[in-house]
């Protein structure tokens, strides 16, 4: 079947959703294709809030948002992105409120705000209450507000249509390829302006926040066509989530008070970051926690977790503002976090890199400037990069609404101004393939035990802490898993649902994914951020302040190519030097 | 019958190994004529989510079953599922709510009153069209001011248990007045549409009550209670139904 629309979206979370919404206000016909029905996208899972000084509870600028992103992203953050960002986010946080977002409130009735790791006044001085709240399910209120204005606007979804390949040629997008999943069907979309907004790629880790549809597939997608993926060596592991399971718990419990503890019953933060303790950003409690386990101060039967101690909070604070997770403790662990302490351990959540953009979403096509035409990307699937080196918490949603937003915008004017490109002949011809491939394939390996595979030694080589040893030992291991996934044959021959292929398919996604970030990773030679290397300790500002854009060799398929790309260092109108990242 | 070893992916707590009997009723529209029951037997912890014993069937037994699950912590909505008799999300059962001792069965078939697709996947779109059917969206016509709408904490706790709702259908899918009229709006759209009703910055009160007032809405309603049982996010959706009930009478929220 063959479609076409003015604006094409892929993914239908918090980016898309903004995307598709913006991308109709500039008078183009718009689709929405998803894997998934929209509200089950996995920006329902965030909980702690969306950032934005709006300074309803304390005074607070754009500024220092735009400082404590820069900050936290150890300078990796691109200045430009997080000015626009910062001032943006607080139109963004309002409009959300003017579409009916059911925040929670201050008495005065305004939006209320709580703490968060890493937002400060005053440029470090002491946390402030940035993060913009609905209870414990911002992502939940974000996405479901979201789909309810697409309702509204009439945008017409795709449901459980997966993505195959998109269709770029002479360096313009003209499409994109999706197989039905519900008749097998293979359908063509011949678009102006594709936005590419399918989120992340957690599951190639083994403990994980990320759904389990989260396989990188998009990245994969425009990584196989011998496009760059920017920065994928930075991962953040988020510290709190439920022991075992990786299930998140909020930032917004340390927002709210809470505080972890080690085995001794030591507030332990108070040793790695003096000035705001639980409060420092993700990276630094994640390393600080397993630093506790390592040397022996874990909790638990294996010792391999850290408690969060909440049980001197007020019930109703958590009753009230920790619902969700109360929930979730009480369901998953059998634990009551009003008199329990709860054991976390840090769990794989949001890869900072993707596919390069510029400010307005327009996909990147190499580090100097190359761009593809009609192609723009926005969400935790692109690297526009705000987050640099290290997300803060709540810059996630707000990078969703504030970029969306841009892509579709931006997605929408270019479609007004151009005519159709020309579809090649066969554009469903690799897709076909790639799927023939998956069901003529000798039977001799299980694509579910690859997968696991691949989720441990990732966890293992290539997570919190690494070391070039061992991650020269994962280049191996991911290269003979791609190996052995050539002969993964899918046994399920109906047309109809065949979740098995499409599981599949997926690996394949997440085995380039996981290719490109350990290239990545083994070859920056140093420390910043969420990259924390074992032998190379410190951060080298010389050498190493600059993006890396990860290539798939095109003529080698067990080698990666690493090109750079240079950092902005200014705003528009501010700009902060790189410093020493202390909290 | 067969068998394997499932890896315990999930014993949060120290939790017994034990054997379990999944009894899946199983329907494949390209082969079979009518459902039918096929039993695995697997090794898991009591500690393991009823999603971890079937997403091991499937990787390691039988590769065709088919289901929906995304998030697997109870927060999309994707893996209604009638499990043991009841509607529940997979991922957010545990084997220790629904078996006692290990050589027990439990039964897993798809939630009720939508066409199945194929296993344990059914067809949503009747449930999606009826969310569409409420106007599922905030009005306000007026102008907006530059900062946020103004609204006290009490009144927007009055949204607190409606816009808890992630659309998983367990609710609709429970109610005996929607296995026998389709038509019927049911449990879950009135959930949505109590969330506008009760929004007091929302200005379409009216049409909403109206919606509400029709022989699909609300009078449909025998209160019996499934829906609020079935709903894994502890929705008390009976009497927000009887709320909406109310206002419809009094014509007011």
């Amino acid at each position: 079947m063959h479609h076409r629309y003015d604006v094409l979206v892929v993914g239908a979370g918090g980016a898309g959703l903004m995307a598709a919404l913006y991308a109709a206000k500039g008078n183009v016909s718009v689709a929405c294709i998803s894997k998934l029905y929209p509200t089950r996208s996995h920006t329902g899972a965030a909980q702690g809030g969306v950032g934005a000084a709006l300074g309803n509870v304390q005074e607070d600028h754009w500024e220092w948002h735009m400082f404590d992103t820069i900050k936290g992203g150890d300078y990796l953050t691109d200045q430009d992105a997080a000015e626009i960002f910062s001032k943006d986010v607080i139109e963004a946080v309002y409009e959300l409120e003017h579409m009916g977002l059911p925040f929670s409130r201050t008495e005065e009735g305004k939006i209320a705000q709580r703490k968060f790791g890493g937002h400060t006044r005053e440029f470090g001085k002491a946390a402030v209450e940035r993060s913009c709240y609905a209870k414990d399910r911002t992502g939940h209120m974000i996405l479901q507000t979201l789909y309810q204005q697409n309702v509204k606007a009439g945008t017409t979804f795709y449901n459980e249509f997966h993505v195959t390949d998109l269709i770029i040629e002479d360096g313009r997008c003209r499409g994109v390829v999706a197989y039905d999943l519900s008749t097998g069907e293979i359908h063509t979309y011949h678009a102006k302006a594709v936005i590419l907004a399918a989120g992340g790629y957690g599951r190639i880790f083994k403990i994980t926040s990320n759904a389990l549809t989260l396989t990188g597939d998009l990245m994969s997608i425009y990584y196989r066509k011998g496009l760059p993926l920017e920065d994928m060596e930075f991962y953040q592991f988020h510290p709190t989530g439920l022991s075992k399971l990786g299930i998140l718990v909020t930032e917004g419990i340390r927002g709210e008070g809470g505080i972890l503890r080690n085995s001794t019953g030591e507030r332990f933060m108070e040793r790695y970051a003096p000035t705001i303790k639980d409060l420092a950003p993700r990276d630094i409690v994640s390393r600080s926690i397993i630093t506790e386990i390592r040397e022996g101060r874990g909790v638990g039967r294996d010792g391999d977790a850290i408690n969060l101690d909440l049980t001197h909070l007020p019930r109703e604070t958590i009753e009230q503002k920790l619902a969700e997770i109360t929930d979730l403790a009480r369901t998953y662990l059998g634990l009551d976090p009003i008199k329990d302490l709860v054991p976390i351990q840090p769990t794989a959540h949001y890869a900072m890199g993707g596919i390069p953009t510029d400010v307005n979403g327009l996909c990147l096509s190499d580090g100097h400037g190359g761009s593809i035409e009609g192609l723009y990307a926005a969400g935790e699937q692109a690297c526009v990069s705000l987050h640099g080196a290290n997300r803060l918490g709540t810059n996630s949603l707000g990078d969703l609404i504030v970029f969306g937003r841009r892509a579709g915008i931006y997605a929408a004017q270019y479609a007004r101004q151009v005519d159709y490109g020309t579809m090649p002949e066969n554009p469903e011809a690799e897709s076909n393939d790639m799927l023939n491939r998956m069901k003529n394939a000798s039977g001799t390996d299980n694509a579910a035990l690859i997968r696991k595979e691949l989720q441990e030694t990732m966890m293992n080589n290539v997570g919190i802490f690494r070391n070039g040893p061992d991650m020269e030992k994962q280049v191996g291991i991911v290269n003979e898993l791609k190996a052995r996934y050539k002969n993964v044959k899918v046994s399920d021959p109906s047309q109809r649902y065949n979740s098995e292929l499409m599981e599949a398919m997926e690996l394949g996604f997440m085995l380039d994914c996981a290719e490109a970030m350990t290239a990545s990773a083994l070859n920056r030679t140093e420390s910043r951020g969420a990259h924390d290397r074992e032998d190379y300790g410190e951060r080298d500002d010389a050498n190493w302040l600059k993006h890396t854009m990860a290539y798939k060799d095109l003529n080698n398929d067990n080698n990666v190519l690493i090109g750079y790309k240079d950092v902005s260092l200014k705003g528009y109108t501010r700009a902060f030097e790189p410093k020493p990242r202390v909290y | 019958m067969t068998q394997a070893q499932i890896t315990p992916s999930t014993p949060a707590t120290v939790a017994a190994m034990m054997t379990l009997k999944v009894k899946v009723l199983r329907f494949d529209p390209e082969k079979d004529k009518k459902a039918h029951w096929v039993t695995y037997e697997v090794e898991a912890s009591a500690a393991d989510r009823v999603l971890d014993v079937i997403n091991h069937v499937k990787w390691y037994m039988d590769p065709s079953l088919t289901f929906r699950r995304s998030c697997a912590h109870g927060i999309c909505g994707s893996d209604a599922m009638l499990i043991n008799g009841r509607n529940r999300l997979a991922c957010k059962t545990l084997l220790r709510d629904v078996v006692k001792k290990s050589g027990d069965t439990i039964t897993v078939e798809p939630i009720r009153g939508l066409k199945v697709e194929k296993d344990l996947l059914v067809d949503m779109e009747p449930f999606f069209d009826s969310y569409k059917a409420i106007m599922p969206y905030f009005i306000n016509e007026s102008p907006e001011p530059a900062a946020e709408r103004i609204q006290s904490p009490e009144l927007a706790e009055r949204m607190a248990h409606s816009s808890n709702c992630i659309l998983c259908a367990c609710c609709t899918t429970s109610c005996p007045i929607f296995w026998v009229n389709g038509s019927y709006l049911g449990p879950a759209s009135i959930v949505q549409a109590h969330r506008f009703i009760f929004d007091s910055r929302d200005e379409a009160t009216q049409q909403r009550l109206n919606i509400m007032n029709q022989n699909t809405g609300v009078w449909r309603c025998r209160t019996a209670y499934n829906c609020t049982e079935a709903c894994p996010r502890d929705i008390p959706i009976t009497q927000l139904i009887e709320e909406v009930k109310r206002a419809v009478m009094y014509q007011q929220a």
